[in-house]
Parts: structure tokens; C-alpha cells; sequence
């Protein structure tokens, strides 16, 4: 559906030429939930900005639903741009215009007759969950409810992709849960393929099939949002699994348990899809002689299945310890012993 | 003496009230005519100044230019002698300097770029996030101008358009100068040179009211177009 090859951009600044997306080569399938995860600066909103040309690569292609979109003519960008909705993180309604006239908006630059703009503008009205609410002014609105209107509008022109520029960022942690359970509706429904752009893990955890993770300009890792989660291999991936793996005070509490006397060994178990499931504690207890604290546990969702992260302290004889960290490990479960070695 | 000069402004037995009717009819006719077409010219020249600036839609250094030395330039001429300049080109424009119409091209010369800037204020404030979505929905220019820009800036175009019909009230008492009449003309030359104060005082209160009512006229529309 999306591919991008070479594809780089570089801004002339005061301070010289600043390279803000380099070298990216992507592949995204149709109906694929797709996400790209950095902090600010990282040159995802440059990325994402490519894709329909709001921002003119320097060097590369962009090919769209099989339409190479550097090559296009100006009417033939704006009729491609029509196929391609987009959300913005500050929702960039029109305040003059009413909701109703807001999700028409697309469908009058498009050229689509007044009784069909109704009818069509009735539909999303629903499909967002906006019923009763056409008449009112953005103005009006709770920034999930302004969201909506902006997803509404996006999707008004039947698109094959729907980017989102940090759709959710605004907005509160529960609204923020709304609006990624309407998209995942979307997705579903329509089988639009969807690129979102985000500082958020827990975004990527709820709705992304794969993920990519950007640092400086670059790619520096991609793949299937549960490999990512069990396997971070860069540190900036770690990082971003963390956000969402383990509550904030995890790390702040664990070293105070460090400088404990007797603490012993402190692990961290990793499990995914099926694993977190097992009865890996009762085992271990079972079949060596050792002790086990649980000290901090958290399961989460993702698309494709279940992730958790557990951490433990052991105690007991060293080679007793060694052998229960071996056991787990043949589990498929991932070990990383965080203190006591 | 005194009391006779209070007497006589309180009882108005100066004021000639055909002519004080003939000099706010004068008044109105330059006011109206004069901000029509500030409001045309004030407009387009506002939308391009914001249009071809850096950044925008249709950048271009060279027309930004001169656009913005054109409105800074008669700007920043005070009106007085601005009609005084103005005047082998208005004799050969309108074919006489004498009456009310022979004020308009100067009226509208100095306004026009009074209000050319509040409009490309006015535009400046519209979030450049919206002119990006509209982009990203596949809009051209025109759509852009049509369907957002001057839409989105409707209010603060209303709000800048009520300030300069005030100041063109202001501008048509001193185009009495050179003999286009109206309140202002009449107040000075009847009221004050003649020493007629209550005239003076009939005239203010005129302009007064039509100030207030235009005043009243743009916060109504202005606070009930925006929907912010």
C-alpha cells in the first residue's frame, strides 16, 4: 500500500542544512495498523508529512495505494491527497464551520453534489458516535469529541490510508483509549491501512500491528509490535518498551531494595502471547529449593496478544538460584537478572 | 457677552438646518462610497500581501514588495496632505475639484491600506494547522481563499472594517480642504471661521452618533460571527 525507498529530507536552517528524515526505506501493507514511535526531534512528523508531499523529499520516492506521489502534477497531488485522509494532533477543524459543515468540508473540494454531501455527512456523523452533534461549533466540543469530527472529516472522501499525526497527544489518557478503539473500529470495518506518528508506547501497545522506531532521522528498528515488545534490541526501543512495561516508580523502588542487606537475586521475567498464561512461579518453587518474593507485576494488551513483565527476588543457595534462572530460560521466557549476579 | 454666546449655543438660533442636513447627507455620501471600495481594494491588497509572503500560498519576494511599500508609503502620509498631493490626479479622475466626489479618490487612496493591513492581520491570525489540513484534503488556492482563509478571518475582517469607516469619518472633515463639504467642512468654515459655535457642536454630535452607531453595528456582527 505504502512504500518508501531512499526517501530523506534535509532543511536549509541558519545553523546549516539539518537532515530530519534520512534514508528510510518502508514497506506498509494494506490494513495494517502502523506506527512510528520517537521523541520529538526524531523526524517522525517530517516522515509522516511526506507521505501525502506537505513536505517535498529531497531525495527518494514515495509511492501511494501504487501512485508514485513525487512525480504527480499539482492536480493530480491535490486528487491523490483526496484518497489519503489525515488527523492532526490539534484537530485543525474550521471554527466557522459547524460539525456537519466541517466533515462536508472534503467533500466540497472534492466536487461532490449537496444532497449526496448530506447523506454522506449523516453516515460519519454516525460511524464516529457523534449523533445529535452536527449542528454544533467545534468551539463547543471536548478535544475526543473535535477528534472525532477530524476522523470524520478524514475519512468523508472514502481514503485508502489515514495518517495520524499524533492524533492522540492531546488528549486525556481515557479519551485517548476512545479515540484508539475508534480507529481500531475503522481499521476493522473498513480495512483502511492507517499510519500513526507518536511519543507514546502505550499508543502503539493498543492499536499497532508493527511498529518502527525512529532516533535522528532513522529507522533503528522495525517489526511486529510483540517482537518488539519481547526482543528491544536498540537502547531507544528499550526506552519506549519501558513507557509502558513497567510503572514509573518500578525503577525507583527497586534500588531501594538494592541497598537492602540479604536482597539476593532480583529478576525480570518477560512473557508474551500464550506464556503469561503458565504457572512458571508455582513451578519454580516446586522444583528448586528457593524462595520467591514477587515484587512488582504488570500484564498488558497488544493487537496480537498478550505481554507481561514480573519481577521477582530470589533467594537460597547460589547454585540452586543458577539452575531456577536456567529452568526459565528453557520456558522461553525472557530472564534478566537486574541485581545479585 | 458670555451669556449671550451660551444663550445662543443652547438655543441653536445659528444652525441653518438645510444646510447642516446638506452637509450630513455630504458626509454619508463620501463615508459610504469611500468605504466600498476601501473595503474592495482594502481586500484584495490585504490577501495579497499575506498571500505572496514568505511561506505562503503564492510567495513571491518581488510583488510583496511592492505591495508593502505601496501601503506603508500612503500610510504613513498624514490625509491632509495626502488630498493636497492627490490633487492633479483626482482633477483629471473625477473632472473637478469641487463637491464630495471630488474627495473619494483620495479617500480611498489613503483608507485602502489602512485596512489592506488589518486584512492581512486579520489572515495572519488564522492557525496555519487548518491551511495544512485543507492542503492535505487535496484543496487548491482558491478553495483555500474561498473556504478558509477568508471565512476563518470574517470577524477580525468585520472588526478592522468597522475602525476604518471610523477613520474615514475622520478623513472626510478634513477633505473640506479643498471644497468637498460635509460636516467637517461646514464645521469649520461656518461654525468656527464665522464663529457660530453651536454649528460646531451640531456637527460633532452628528458624527458622534454616526460613530457610536457604527461602532455599535461592527461589535454586533463581529461577536455574533465568532464562533471561537
Amino acid at each position: 500500500m505504502i512504500t518508501l525507498s531512499k526517501l530523506a529530507k534535509t532543511f536549509n536552517t541558519r545553523d546549516g542544512k539539518v537532515t530530519a528524515v534520512d534514508q528510510i526505506d518502508l514497506t506498509i501493507e494494506k490494513g495494517e495498523i502502523f506506527g512510528v514511535i520517537g521523541y520529538s526531534g526524531a523526524g517522525k512528523s517530517t516522515l509522516i508529512r511526506m507521505l501525502n508531499m506537505l513536505e517535498v523529499p529531497t531525495t527518494g520516492e514515495v509511492s501511494v495505494a501504487g501512485k508514485n506521489m513525487n512525480t504527480l502534477s499539482q492536480r493530480k497531488l491535490r486528487e491523490a491527497r483526496q484518497e489519503i485522509g489525515m488527523i492532526f494532533q490539534h484537530f485543525n477543524l474550521l471554527w466557522s464551520r459547524t460539525v456537519a459543515e466541517n466533515i462536508s468540508f472534503p467533500l466540497e473540494i472534492k466536487g461532490v453534489p449537496s444532497t449526496e454531501r448530506k447523506t454522506r455527512v449523516e453516515e460519519l456523523i454516525k460511524l464516529v458516535g457523534l449523533n445529535g452533534r452536527g449542528a454544533s461549533y467545534p468551539s463547543q466540543l471536548s478535544g475526543g469529541q473535535k477528534q472525532r469530527v477530524g476522523i470524520a472529516r478524514a475519512l468523508a472522501n472514502n481514503p485508502q490510508v489515514l495518517l495520524c499525526d499524533e492524533a492522540t497527544s492531546a488528549l486525556d489518557p481515557k479519551t485517548t483509549d476512545s479515540i484508539l478503539e475508534l480507529l481500531i473500529d475503522i481499521n476493522k470495518k473498513l480495512n483502511l491501512t492507517i499510519v500513526l506518528i507518536t511519543h507514546e508506547m502505550h499508543v502503539i501497545r493498543k492499536i499497532c500491528h508493527r511498529v518502527a522506531v525512529m532516533e535522528n532521522g532513522r529507522i533503528v528498528e522495525q517489526g511486529p509490535v510483540l517482537d518488539v515488545f519481547r526482543r528491544p534490541k536498540e537502547h531507544m526501543t528499550k526506552e519506549f518498551v519501558k513507557q509502558v512495561t513497567e510503572p514509573e516508580e518500578t525503577e525507583e523502588a527497586l534500588k531501594h531494595l538494592f541497598t537492602e542487606e540479604g536482597i539476593g537475586h532480583v529478576l525480570q521475567l518477560t512473557f508474551v502471547g500464550g506464556d503469561a498464561k503458565r504457572a512458571l512461579i508455582t513451578d519454580l518453587i516446586r522444583k528448586f529449593e528457593v524462595t520467591i518474593n514477587i515484587l512488582q507485576g504488570k500484564l498488558s494488551q497488544t493487537q496480537d496478544g498478550s505481554y507481561g513483565s514480573l519481577f521477582i527476588n530470589v533467594t537460597g543457595d547460589e547454585h540452586h538460584i543458577i539452575e531456577a534462572i536456567d529452568y526459565i530460560r528453557k520456558q522461553e521466557v525472557e530472564v534478566e537478572v537486574i541485581h545479585g549476579e | 457677552m458670555n451669556n449671550l454666546l451660551v444663550g445662543s449655543i443652547l438655543l441653536l438660533e445659528n444652525v441653518n438646518w438645510v444646510n447642516m442636513w446638506e452637509a450630513t447627507a455630504e458626509t454619508v455620501y463620501m463615508s459610504l462610497i469611500a468605504l466600498l471600495f476601501t473595503f474592495i481594494f482594502g481586500t484584495i491588497l490585504g490577501l495579497l500581501l499575506f498571500l505572496t509572503a514568505r511561506g505562503q500560498l503564492w510567495q513571491n519576494k518581488i510583488v510583496h514588495s511592492i505591495i508593502a511599500a505601496y501601503v506603508n508609503i500612503f500610510r504613513s502620509i498624514p490625509f491632509i496632505i495626502l488630498i493636497v498631493l492627490l490633487v492633479p490626479f483626482t482633477s483629471a479622475l473625477v473632472g473637478t475639484m469641487l463637491g464630495p466626489s471630488a474627495a473619494l479618490p483620495a479617500l480611498i487612496i489613503g483608507a485602502a491600506p489602512f485596512y489592506a493591513r488589518m486584512v492581512e492581520i486579520a489572515l495572519r491570525e488564522i492557525d496555519k494547522g487548518v491551511i495544512e489540513a485543507s492542503k492535505a484534503m487535496g484543496a487548491s488556492n482558491s478553495q483555500i481563499i474561498f473556504k478558509v482563509l477568508i471565512p476563518e478571518s470574517v470577524p477580525a475582517l468585520i472588526s478592522g472594517i468597522t475602525v476604518t469607516a471610523i477613520a474615514l469619518i475622520g478623513y472626510t472633515a478634513m477633505a473640506g480642504v479643498i471644497g468637498a463639504g460635509g460636516l467637517g467642512d461646514l464645521a469649520y468654515r461656518d461654525g468656527f471661521q464665522r464663529n457660530n459655535p453651536d454649528i460646531t457642536l451640531i456637527a460633532t454630535m452628528i458624527v458622534l452618533v454616526f460613530v457610536f452607531v457604527l461602532q455599535f453595528i461592527g461589535d454586533y456582527f463581529t461577536n455574533k460571527l465568532d464562533k471561537r
